[in-house]
C-alpha cells in the first residue's frame, strides 16, 4: 500500500514537472513587453527596459523557468506581474472558498447519486424512469446554464438566497451556508446526474452477477444483500466517475464563482489569466493539476480497498 | 476534459442496415434529429432568415419588447435578438465544429494506431492523453487566450485538443479488444495486410461508438465554449450564445427574460445531441439478442450430453425415428408426494420485453425423498436450472412459478410470503451453482462469505460462526483451512471455490441439496473429487440431492433415480439403472446415442472432460 502510494506520487510528481515546463514555455512564446504594458506608453524605453529586468525577463526563457522552479518547489510562486500580490498568499486567502464549494459538492454528489442510483437500480419502475430523464437532462445542460436558472429562479425570482457574495465560515456559518448553497447547488446538477446514471447501471449490473443469486439461495435478507455485497461492489466504478467528475468541476467552479461573485481560485483564474500574468496562471495550473492527481490518487485508494482485485502489489 | 466525462457509450456494434430507421422509430431519436436538424438549417440560413444585420443597434431600442419585424424583442443594446440568435449560432455550432473536427483528426487515428500496435506508440500516446487528462479545461482555456489572443476560432482548436482523450481513448480500448478477436486472427493468417483489416474489420466496429461519441462531445464543447463566451473572453461585438447569455446576466435584474432565448437555444441544442445518442444507442442495442438468450444457445452449443461409453450403454440401439413425445416414460408417482421436495405441475413463465409472457417450463413433476439422489438430466435450455431456480425461489427478473405446486419439507411455497420462504433457504434447502468462480462475492473473504449467512441464519455468535466455518471448510477437504478461509475468491482456484460453494451450501445444516451442474466448471480431476465429496456428505448427512446436470456419466456415477427432461417437459423418470440401461422415451435414447455415435466404445470410464462450457 505505502509503496503504491509512494509510486503514485511520484508519478504524479514527475507530471507535475513535465505539464510546468510545458506551461511555462507555451506561456513566455508571445513577446508580452510586460514592462510596456504596466509603465503604459508614455513611459521610456529606459523604464521598460529597467522593469523588464526587476521582473527577471530580460534572462533566457529556461533560466526564467529554473528560477520558477527553485522557489516554486519551496512553495514560493512570486509575485504577480500586474497587481504585486504575493500569488502563494492570494491563492491561500481564495482557497478556503474553493475547497469549501468543492468539499459541499462531493457530499452532496456521493449522498444524493448513491441514493437515487441505489433506489432506481433496485427499485427500477418509475423512480428508474425518473433518476434516467434527470440523468440525461442534467448531463445534457451546460453548467453554466443550470447555474443561470438557479440564479433566476431562487435568487432573482423567489428571493430565498442571496444572488452574490460570500461570507466566511469562520465569520458566520449561516450566512456561510446562504452564500454557498446556491453555487453548491448548481455545481451538483450535472455531478449527480453522471455520478447516479454510473450507480445505477452497477447496481443493475451487480444485482445479475451470480453471487447475488447465491446470496440469496443462503436466505440472507435482500437489503442486507443490497447495502453489504450490491453497494460495495457496485461503489468502484461509480467512484471512478466522481473522480472525473471532480475535474469537470473545476472548470464550472470557474464559471459558478463568476455568477456568484465568490471570491475564491476561479474567480482568481478569469481575472489573472486573460492578462497573461505567467506567476499566477502557473500557479493556478500546479494547484488544479495537483487538486487532480490527489483527488485520483485518493479514488484508486478508495477502489483498492472497495474492490481486493484492484490492490495490485 | 472537462463538464464530466462522457457517458461511455455502450456495446461496441457495428451499425448494420436498419439502424438508421430503428433510429427515426424511435420517438427521442425522432425529435432531437428534428430539432437539431432546424437548429442546423436556421443557423445556415441566418443572412436570409434574418430581419436585422447582426451589428446594427438602435439605443432607442433597448430592452423593446417583440414587434412586427422583429419577433423576439431587442437586447440591452437595441440590437434584435433573432438576428443575434441566429449568427451567434453560427459562431457557437462553428466552434464546435472545428473542435469535433480537431479531436477527431488526432483521436481516432491516434486510437486506432496505439489500439492495433500498441507497443511504444500506444505507451507514449496514452501517457499525453492522461496528461491532457489531468489539465483543467476551463484554465487551460483561460490560460490559451492570454497566449494566443481572443480568436474564438483559434481557442476553438485548443478546445478541440482538450476533448481528443475522449476519441482516443473509446477508440483505443474497442480496437484493442477487437485486435484479438478470431475473425481478425482469421484475416491475418489469411494474408490480409494491416491497412486493409483496420478497414475492413476494425473501422467498423469502432464507427458506431464514434458517432455516439461526437454526439457527446459535441455537446461538451457547445458548452464549454458558450461558457467561455459566457466569461467575455470572446472578442468584442461578434455574437455567441453565451455571449449573450453574458449580456443577459449583467441585466438579470432589469430585464431577466433576455436570458430565455440564448439559454434556449443553447439548451435545446445540447439535450437534442444527447438525447440522440441516448437514442442511437437503443437502437443499436435492440439490434443485438437478448443477453440471456445468447448466453443460452452459446451453451447449447457446447454442452453435449456426455455419458460414460460403458458396456451397459452400448446394448441401447442408436438413432431412432421415433416422436419426441412422452411416451411409456414412467411418470413421477403422481399420487404419493415426496416428504422433502414434490413437484406437481410446475410451470415458470417469463415476461417478455414487448409484453406478454412465454413458458419456458411446462408442468413438471418432480419427487427427491430423504438420502436419495436424483439427477435432473437434459441438453441445455431444458428447463433444468429453470426448475431448480423456481424450488429455491430465486428466478431471476421477470420469472415466476406460474402453475403447479411445489413443497419442500413438506410446506407449499408457491405462493408463500418471500419472508418465510426466504427462511427456508440455506436452513431446509440449499444452493450449490456451476460456476464457482463468479459464485463468490470478489469483494470479500471467503470467511466472511461463510460467516454471514450463518449468523443470520443460525443467530450464532461471530467466534462460533468462524468455528464452524473453519470446521466446514476442513469436512469439505480443503487442507489449509485458516488460510482459505482469509482468502479473497480471486486468490483460490476453481476447484477450492467449488468446495467453499459446498461447505456455503451445508452451514446452516439444510436437508436438500439442489445442485446446478456443480462439476460442469471443473477440471477432470477435480470433478472426480468433488462428486466424491458431494456423496460423502450426502451419505453423512442423510441428504436429500436434486443434481442438475447434462452429464449422463456423473448421473450413473452418483444418482438412484433420474428425470430426463426435454424442452420443459419430463420426458421419463425411472432409477438410474433403468434409464441408463433400457430407456424408454426415444429422446432419452438419443441422448444415449449421441454420446455412442462420437466415443469410442473401447474405454470403460471417460467422464465429460471434452467439454468447455
Amino acid at each position: 500500500m505505502l509503496s503504491f502510494i509512494a509510486r503514485r506520487t511520484a508519478a504524479g510528481a514527475a507530471l507535475l514537472f513535465v505539464i510546468s515546463f510545458l506551461s511555462y514555455m507555451l506561456l513566455s512564446i508571445p513577446d508580452m513587453d510586460v514592462g510596456r504594458q504596466l509603465l503604459g506608453q508614455g513611459a521610456s524605453q529606459d523604464l521598460v527596459d529597467a522593469r523588464n529586468a526587476a521582473l527577471g525577463l530580460d534572462r533566457p526563457v529556461l533560466a526564467q523557468y529554473l528560477d520558477w522552479l527553485a522557489h516554486a518547489v519551496r512553495g514560493d510562486f512570486g509575485t504577480s506581474w500586474f497587481s504585486g500580490e504575493d500569488v502563494t498568499r492570494a491563492i491561500a486567502n481564495r482557497l478556503p472558498v474553493t475547497v469549501s464549494l468543492m468539499v459541499g459538492v462531493t457530499l452532496v454528489t456521493a449522498v444524493l447519486s448513491f441514493l437515487l442510483g441505489v433506489w432506481a437500480g433496485v427499485r427500477r419502475g418509475a423512480i428508474d424512469r425518473f433518476v434516467q430523464v434527470f440523468a440525461v437532462v442534467g448531463y445534457a445542460l451546460p453548467g453554466f446554464l443550470v447555474t443561470l436558472v438557479i440564479v433566476l429562479v431562487f435568487a432573482v425570482h423567489l428571493r430565498w438566497f442571496p444572488a452574490i457574495g460570500y461570507v466566511g465560515l469562520t465569520e458566520s456559518f449561516g450566512g456561510w451556508l446562504s452564500t454557498v448553497t446556491l453555487p453548491i447547488a448548481a455545481l451538483s446538477v450535472g455531478s449527480v446526474a453522471g455520478v447516479s446514471q454510473q450507480v445505477r447501471g452497477s447496481v443493475i449490473d451487480v444485482m445479475r452477477q451470480d453471487y447475488v443469486r447465491t446470496l440469496r439461495a443462503r436466505g440472507l435478507p435482500p437489503w442486507r444483500i443490497v447495502f453489504r455485497h450490491v453497494l460495495r461492489n457496485a461503489s468502484a466504478p461509480a467512484l471512478a466517475v466522481l473522480g472525473m467528475q471532480f475535474v469537470g468541476m473545476l472548470g464550472g467552479a470557474v464559471l459558478v464563482e463568476q455568477i456568484f461573485g465568490l471570491p475564491g481560485i476561479g474567480s482568481m483564474t478569469v481575472n489573472y489569466t486573460t492578462r497573461g500574468d505567467i506567476p499566477v496562471i502557473m500557479a493556478l495550473v500546479m494547484f488544479s493539476v495537483v487538486g487532480v492527481i490527489m483527488i485520483n490518487l485518493v479514488v484508486d485508494i478508495l477502489i483498492g480497498w472497495l474492490n481486493p482485485k484492484a490492490r495490485i502489489a | 476534459m472537462s463538464e464530466g466525462a462522457p457517458i461511455a457509450p455502450a456495446v461496441p456494434a457495428a451499425p448494420r442496415t436498419g439502424t438508421v430507421r430503428r433510429l427515426l422509430r424511435h420517438p427521442l431519436g425522432l425529435a432531437s434529429a428534428a430539432v437539431l436538424a432546424a437548429i442546423v438549417l436556421a443557423v445556415l440560413f441566418a443572412p436570409a432568415l434574418s430581419p436585422a444585420d447582426p451589428g446594427v443597434s438602435s439605443l432607442r431600442d433597448a430592452f423593446g419588447g417583440p414587434s412586427a419585424g422583429h419577433p423576439l424583442g431587442f437586447d440591452s443594446a437595441g440590437r434584435d435578438i433573432l438576428t443575434r440568435l441566429l449568427y451567434g449560432g453560427r459562431n457557437t455550432l462553428g466552434g464546435a465544429v472545428i473542435a469535433l473536427s480537431v479531436a477527431l483528426a488526432l483521436g481516432v487515428p491516434g486510437g486506432l494506431l496505439a489500439g492495433y500496435y500498441g507497443g511504444w506508440f500506444d505507451s507514449a500516446a496514452s501517457w499525453i492523453v492522461n496528461l491532457v487528462m489531468a489539465l483543467p479545461a476551463m484554465v487551460v482555456l483561460l490560460a490559451s487566450r492570454a497566449i494566443l489572443g481572443p480568436t474564438v476560432w483559434v481557442l476553438m482548436v485548443v478546445l478541440g485538443f482538450l476533448v481528443t482523450p475522449a476519441f482516443f481513448r473509446l477508440v483505443r480500448g474497442i480496437v484493442a479488444s477487437v485486435r484479438n478477436e478470431l475473425y481478425v486472427d482469421a484475416a491475418k493468417v489469411s494474408g490480409l495486410r494491416d491497412p486493409r483489416i483496420v478497414v475492413r474489420h476494425v473501422l467498423i466496429v469502432v464507427r458506431a461508438p464514434i458517432i455516439i461519441q461526437v454526439a457527446l462531445v459535441s455537446g461538451i464543447a457547445i458548452g464549454l465554449q458558450a461558457g467561455l463566451e459566457f466569461l467575455g473572453i470572446g472578442s468584442g461585438d461578434t455574437p455567441t450564445w453565451g455571449a449573450m447569455l453574458n449580456e443577459a446576466f449583467k441585466n438579470i435584474q432589469r430585464a431577466p427574460s433576455l436570458m430565455l432565448w440564448p439559454g434556449l437555444a443553447l439548451g435545446l441544442t445540447s439535450g437534442a445531441l444527447v438525447l440522440l445518442a441516448a437514442a442511437l444507442r437503443d437502437a443499436l442495442e435492440d439490434r443485438g439478442t437478448a443477453p440471456a438468450s445468447r448466453r443460452r444457445s452459446r451453451r447449447a452449443a457446447s454442452a453435449t450430453p456426455a455419458i460414460p461409453a460403458g458396456s451397459a450403454v452400448s446394448a441401447v440401439s442408436p438413432g431412432t425415428g421415433g416422436t419426441p413425445q412422452v411416451t411409456n416414460g414412467t411418470p413421477a408417482d403422481a399420487g404419493e408426494r415426496a416428504g422433502l421436495l414434490s413437484v406437481r405441475d410446475l410451470a415458470v413463465s417469463y415476461v417478455l420485453p414487448g409484453g406478454g409472457t412465454r413458458e419456458v417450463v411446462h408442468g413438471v413433476d418432480l419427487d427427491v425423498r430423504a438420502g436419495e439422489i436424483v439427477g435432473l438430466v437434459g441438453e441445455s435450455g431444458s428447463g433444468k436450472t429453470q426448475t431448480a431456480f423456481s424450488i429455491l425461489g430465486i428466478l431471476p427478473e421477470g420469472g415466476r412459478v406460474s402453475r403447479g405446486s411445489v413443497t419442500v419439507g413438506g410446506e407449499e411455497i408457491v405462493g408463500m410470503p418471500e419472508r418465510r420462504h426466504r427462511a427456508l433457504r440455506g436452513s431446509v434447502v440449499a444452493y450449490v451453482p456451476q460456476e464457482p468462480m463468479s459464485n463468490l462475492d470478489p469483494a470479500f473473504t471467503v470467511g466472511s462469505q461463510l460467516v454471514e449467512p450463518m449468523r443470520h441464519k443460525l443467530r450464532i455468535s461471530r467466534a462460533e460462526a468462524v468455528r464452524r466455518a473453519l470446521d466446514l471448510l476442513s469436512q469439505v477437504e480443503i487442507a489449509d483451512p485458516r488460510r482459505t478461509f482469509d482468502s479473497y475468491p480471486h486468490e483460490i482456484s476453481g476447484g477450492m471455490a467449488q468446495r467453499v460453494l459446498i461447505a456455503g451450501a451445508m452451514s446452516c445444516d439444510p436437508e436438500l441439496l439442489v445442485a446446478d451442474e456443480p462439476t460442469t466448471a471443473l477440471d477432470v480431476m477435480v470433478q472426480a473429487e468433488v462428486l466424491g465429496l458431494l456423496r460423502r456428505l450426502q451419505r453423512e448427512r442423510g441428504l436429500g440431492v436434486l443434481l442438475v446436470t447434462h452429464n449422463l456419466g456423473v448421473v450413473a456415477d452418483l444418482c438412484d433415480r433420474v428425470a430426463v427432461m426435454r424442452q420443459g417437459r419430463i420426458v421419463e423418470t425411472g432409477t438410474a439403472e433403468q434409464v441408463l440401461h433400457a430407456p424408454r422415451d426415444p429422446y432419452t435414447r438419443k441422448l444415449l446415442g449421441a454420446v455412442l455415435d462420437d466415443a469410442p466404445a473401447r474405454r470403460p470410464w471417460q467422464p465429460s472432460n471434452a467439454e468447455v462450457v
